[in-house]
């Protein structure tokens, strides 16, 4: 029983950092139908820039949690910056070009990112400071969940809570689900929709960036691939709950991570990806359009 | 108050919209009627800056619209009832209304003109949490006016509002585009192929053929011109 809640828990945080990263693709997607294959290496750059904040910042002294919130801060800046410039640079002069333009695009994005951060750091992992501290009220079911575990769920859960709100209530939440509803009647209301393509690349960008920085500290290490893994995976998260489907992408990330999990736990660790992607072929034969998307139809 | 001169539209290498040239003044109402694929759905998407203008220029007040960003188009007070409603599916009604206040500042004057519009269209009151993708074509085509009227129109661009409704529908659409002429002092711009009763409602109409004005009058010269009853009425 304990051990199948350590696998819970494990598959909980694993399941959360995919829900992060998957977000973004699946916002992304559900307003201008592009896969943003770019997206991935936005959680390595918020990971890497963490890293580096993190070390000046031991240099001039500070310590422990108020390192891990600047440095998460500075990522998150960092990353948001980073998502709009890769929105405004390499996608939107390809918006009325043909659907496989900005695909290309997007890929040739990430191997760009990818290598830049190669080249501009190393090509070899780097040890990632452990700045979550150990709390003591954790103490007594630290064998099941951590303390750098709790607050991966809890961050990622206070992330979720506030993009739901910011999507549902504020003004350019409005403007959001408009623009993915219908985009040229979001513009005949007096949406403009460039700012909204650029506030879903923020928003899904600072996600990531979250996600980045808890897995580093996490972890212990990063490398410039990082984000290319995490990618493939949260990307099958979104397509597993429905893609453009924003609670589908955090339930689809939720299942993949807890089957990842157990089947490292109860079978080998060898054969996780194999379950991933297993879950997602049967999950798709059964049900095409993902656990909560909608088959597509149109009433006219 | 809306003009467009010698406007030259393109889908690609397509030219949708051949110099057309067109004046809709204040208080008016006036039709543009054609047959299909003639480009009247396009002249509005070009006017409200969805489909720019290759060349020619369109003024409104004075001002030249033809470079501005749709937002800033829909700002200025031209709004649109477009084609098929495109109510948003998975927004309330209520919703959908609040979306056409989107660039209104005066928060406090909105419940008002929701109020009016639950007036104009009193189904639509009882339907006011139902998502807007779940209305029938009739309560969509109001709905689709209504979120238009939210905006505070001064300009009420209307295309093909009849198109798919029963007749009965028709006659209580009409009549209150004609309602919101006169009480709100809307302009209307009324795109229709249902040509006899966008004749009777306009004070003035155009005839568009293969992208290009064919013929402009007064609406009761156009329902007596040989050309228009044959082509159009069906006389
Ligand atoms: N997105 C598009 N891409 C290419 N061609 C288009 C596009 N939209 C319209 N057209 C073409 O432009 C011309 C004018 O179309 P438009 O929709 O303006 O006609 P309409 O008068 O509104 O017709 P209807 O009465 O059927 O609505 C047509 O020949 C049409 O095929
Ligand atoms: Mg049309």
């Amino acid at each position: 029983m304990e051990y199948f809640l350590e696998l819970s828990s494990s598959g909980l945080v694993r399941g959360s950092i995919y829900a992060l990263i998957a977000l973004g693709y699946t916002m992304v997607y559900g307003i201008i139908q592009l896969i943003n294959f770019a997206h991935g290496e936005i959680y390595m750059i918020g990971a890497f820039v963490a890293l580096i904040v993190s070390g000046v910042l031991t240099i001039y002294g500070f310590s422990g949690v108020s390192i891990l919130i600047l440095a998460g801060l500075i990522a998150v800046i960092y990353a948001a910056a980073y998502g709009y410039t890769l929105e405004k640079i390499a996608y939107r002069p390809l918006r009325n070009a043909p659907r496989l333009s900005p695909l290309i695009s997007a890929i040739g994005m990430s191997l760009f990112l990818q290598n830049y951060v190669l080249l501009a750091q190393t090509p070899d992992f780097l040890p990632f400071p452990a700045l979550i501290p150990d709390f003591d009220f954790m103490e007594p079911i630290a064998h099941i969940m951590g303390s750098a575990e709790l607050v991966i769920l809890v961050t990622s859960a206070v992330s979720m809570v506030a993009l739901t709100v910011l999507i549902k209530y504020t003004r350019i939440g409005k403007a959001m689900r408009a623009t993915q509803q219908d985009m040229t009647m979001a513009r005949l209301v007096g949406v403009n929709v460039d700012n909204v393509i650029s506030t879903t690349f923020i928003i899904g960008s600072v996600l990531a960036a979250i996600g980045g920085v808890l897995v580093g500290s996490y972890i212990g290490q990063i490398n410039f691939y990082i984000g290319f893994m995490a990618g493939v995976k949260a990307f099958t998260a979104a397509v597993l709950g429905g893609i453009g489907n924003i609670p589908g992408a955090v339930l689809g990330a939720m299942v993949l991570g807890l089957t990842e999990a157990y089947a490292a736990g109860y079978i080998s660790s060898a054969y996780e990806d194999v379950f991933a992607f297993g879950v997602l072929v049967l999950i798709l034969i059964l049900r095409p359009s993902g656990l909560l998307g909608k088959a597509v139809t149109q009433k006219v | 108050m809306l003009e467009l001169r010698n406007v030259d539209t393109y889908y690609g290498n397509i030219q949708a919209l051949k110099g057309i040239s067109i004046d809709v003044n204040e208080g008016e109402i006036v039709t543009l009627i054609g047959a299909n694929g003639a480009g009247k759905s396009t002249t509005l998407m070009t006017i409200c800056g969805v489909t720019p203008p290759r060349s020619g220029e369109i003024y409104f007040k004075g001002t030249p619209i033809h470079k501005m960003p749709t937002d800033k188009i829909v700002a200025m007070g031209l709004v649109q009832v477009p084609e098929g409603r495109r109510i948003f599916p998975n927004m309330s009604v209520l919703e959908n209304l609040e979306m056409g206040t989107f660039l209104r500042r005066d928060k406090s004057e909105i419940q008002k003109d929701i109020d009016y519009a639950f007036d104009l269209f009193p189904i639509l009151a009882q339907r006011r949490s139902q998502m807007g993708g779940t209305l029938s074509g009739g309560e969509q085509q109001m709905l689709a006016i209504s979120r238009a009227l939210m905006a505070r129109p001064q300009v009420l661009l209307l295309d093909e509002p009849s198109l798919g409704l029963a007749p009965l529908i028709i006659k209580q659409i009409f009549e209150i585009i004609k309602k919101i002429n006169q009480e709100q002092k809307t302009t209307v711009f009324l795109v229709e192929q249902n040509a006899n009763q966008a004749l009777k409602l306009a004070d003035r109409g155009y005839v568009m053929e293969n992208g290009r004005i064919t013929l402009t009058d007064t609406a009761e010269n156009l329902l007596d011109n040989e050309q228009v009853r044959e082509a159009y009425l069906g006389l």
